[in-house]
């Protein structure tokens, strides 16, 4: 192995301040970033009763400029970036030309001629060289900025009490999936209403060098109310309890967004051709051959990444990420069914037996459930 | 990171503490952090063979799942009655109630073959880390 081949892992202007604070660190797309810092559990359980914070300066920033800026992501996304209105985000996709996810994004139209694509971390540079390429004489600009910021989530049912003391914005104007230029504690950040974790909750986009003060001020103002560090491992389970799919896991170059049941981010009557128009018009009508399903394990053996699904003993698919959940107290999976076993498990209901998880060898029984696994309690 | 004096260690990260014929066995201090948060133990029943080396139970974690490999020849006498229960002992006390099951040796009051030393498995650690 040479340098060359593994270089070494890249820090975010947060990783002293994940070290100080004791953080078991791990490699992750290429960069340091925190697993946990304790109990990361007890990270997941105050997400969703309090408050976590997290550092996702990992994440990928490209943006894209210029007078064209709109029509070039309307024809190198699945969504219409053109109706996007300056101040708000959207959900959508990047494919190839045969409808294979390239990446999962957040577009948000800063500016009439300006948006900020967020990109994972690990896709950021195959994102970025195809934006470049699909942008190519539609008058727009493409740069990567991933250097250029930090990234902080605050994400809980006490995010917006806590944020609403260092911030000079009313956060009930901030609407889900907008944002605002904004100051946070004495910082200028791209404050957005958005997340990972299914519980209200922000972003705040900043430059590297205020990250750590920003932190610090989060940190202090959120001691009282319950605020914690929260790692890598518990943003995967709180996504996975949202029922969010992760690149890698639910989404890949052989997946569309159909067979991730995420055709509403394909937008085919929009305006002019895009990149996997065609491929995806057919198979947004056809049957699809395998379905993104919700499962729940009926044992404590936890079904994992990988692991065979079973229908009436015969393998009929594979989980994609599973987890034990914290808050439903018993393991949790997205899995791939084909079509009919899916179809088979809906039609025998809820408790019916056939379905199970080949785990290490056992088949654990499961049962399938709608996602999300949770859902936040509406506002009141 | 916690390597007791009094213990004997495996390569595998269990721990094993011998009082005359009886070994009880548990997963180390290293192996917990590693792990993270331990949602369920699979121990081997009282009653069951099990040889060194081979693996005989499984502790699952939030994020992976380990096999337990037995750290001598000989036959499970008990588990762990409060692991089911509070499977976060492992991570809490994993040398004290986070222990998981007794082994009555084969090898007597002998110490069993092919264990590490807290000195040889701090060095093992050390090289893993």
């Amino acid at each position: 192995m040479t340098d060359q081949q593994n270089p070494p892992p890249r820090r975010t202007p947060l990783a002293g301040v994940h070290e100080a604070l004791g953080a078991t660190m791990t490699g992750f797309a290429g960069w340091l970033m925190p697993l946990r810092y304790g109990s990361e559990t007890a990270e997941h359980v105050a997400v969703r009763t309090a408050a976590g914070l997290f550092d996702l300066s990992h994440m990928g920033e490209l943006m894209v400029t210029g007078e064209g800026a709109a029509g070039a992501l309307d024809y190198a996304l699945t969504g219409q970036a053109s109706a996007i209105k300056p101040g708000r985000a959207r959900y959508t996709m990047i494919c190839a030309p045969d409808g294979g996810v390239l990446d999962d994004l957040i577009v948000y139209r800063l500016a009439e001629t300006e948006y900020l694509v967020v990109a994972n971390a690990s896709n950021a540079a195959t994102v970025a060289a195809e934006l470049t390429e699909r942008a190519s004489g539609r008058g727009a600009t493409v740069t990567d900025r991933t250097d250029d910021f930090a990234l902080i989530a605050i994400q809980g049912p006490r995010a917006a009490g806590i944020l609403a003391g260092l911030t000079d914005i009313s956060l009930d104007d901030v609407r889900y999936y907008a944002s605002y230029p904004a100051r946070v504690a004495g910082r200028q950040v791209l404050l957005a209403r958005t997340g990972y974790t299914g519980e209200d909750g922000f972003e705040l986009f900043t430059a590297p060098d205020d990250a750590a003060p920003l932190w610090a001020a989060l940190t202090e103002a959120g001691s009282g109310p319950g605020l914690v560090p929260a790692g890598l491992a518990a943003r995967d389970s709180l996504r996975l309890e949202a029922g969010m799919p992760l690149y890698g896991n639910e989404l890949s170059r052989e997946i569309t967004p159909f067979d991730a049941g995420l055709g509403r981010v394909v937008k085919l009557d929009k305006p002019g051709d895009f990149v996997g128009k065609a491929a995806l018009a057919a198979r947004s009508s056809a049957k699809p051959e395998r379905v993104l399903v919700g499962l729940t394990g009926q044992t404590r053996r936890v079904p994992r990444h990988g692991y065979p699904v079973l229908w009436e003993g015969e393998p009929c698919g594979a989980v994609t990420s599973g987890a034990p959940s914290p808050t439903l107290g018993k393991p949790i999976a997205m899995a791939y069914l084909t079509a009919a076993a899916a179809a088979g498990a809906q039609a025998a209901g809820a408790t019916a037996e056939g379905l199970a998880v080949d785990i290490r060898g056992r088949a654990e029984p499961a049962r399938m459930v709608p996602l999300p696994f949770y859902k936040r309690p509406a506002d009141t | 990171m916690s390597v007791p004096e009094e213990l004997y260690y495996t390569a595998e990260h269990e721990w094993v503490a011998i009082s005359e014929t009886t070994a009880r066995i548990g997963i180390t201090d290293y192996a917990q952090r590693a792990l993270g948060d331990v949602v369920y133990v699979t121990a081997p029943a009282p009653g069951t063979r099990v040889t060194a080396g081979d693996p005989c139970g499984e502790v699952e974690s939030t994020k992976s799942v380990s096999d337990i490999y037995c750290p001598a020849d000989g036959e499970v006498t008990e588990v762990n009655p409060e692991i089911d229960e509070d499977p976060g002992l492992v991570n809490s006390d994993p040398y004290g109630a986070g222990w998981l099951f007794k082994v009555r040796l084969d090898s007597g009051d002998q110490l069993p073959p092919g264990l590490l030393s807290p000195a040889e498995y701090t060095a093992l650690t050390a090289d893993q880390q």
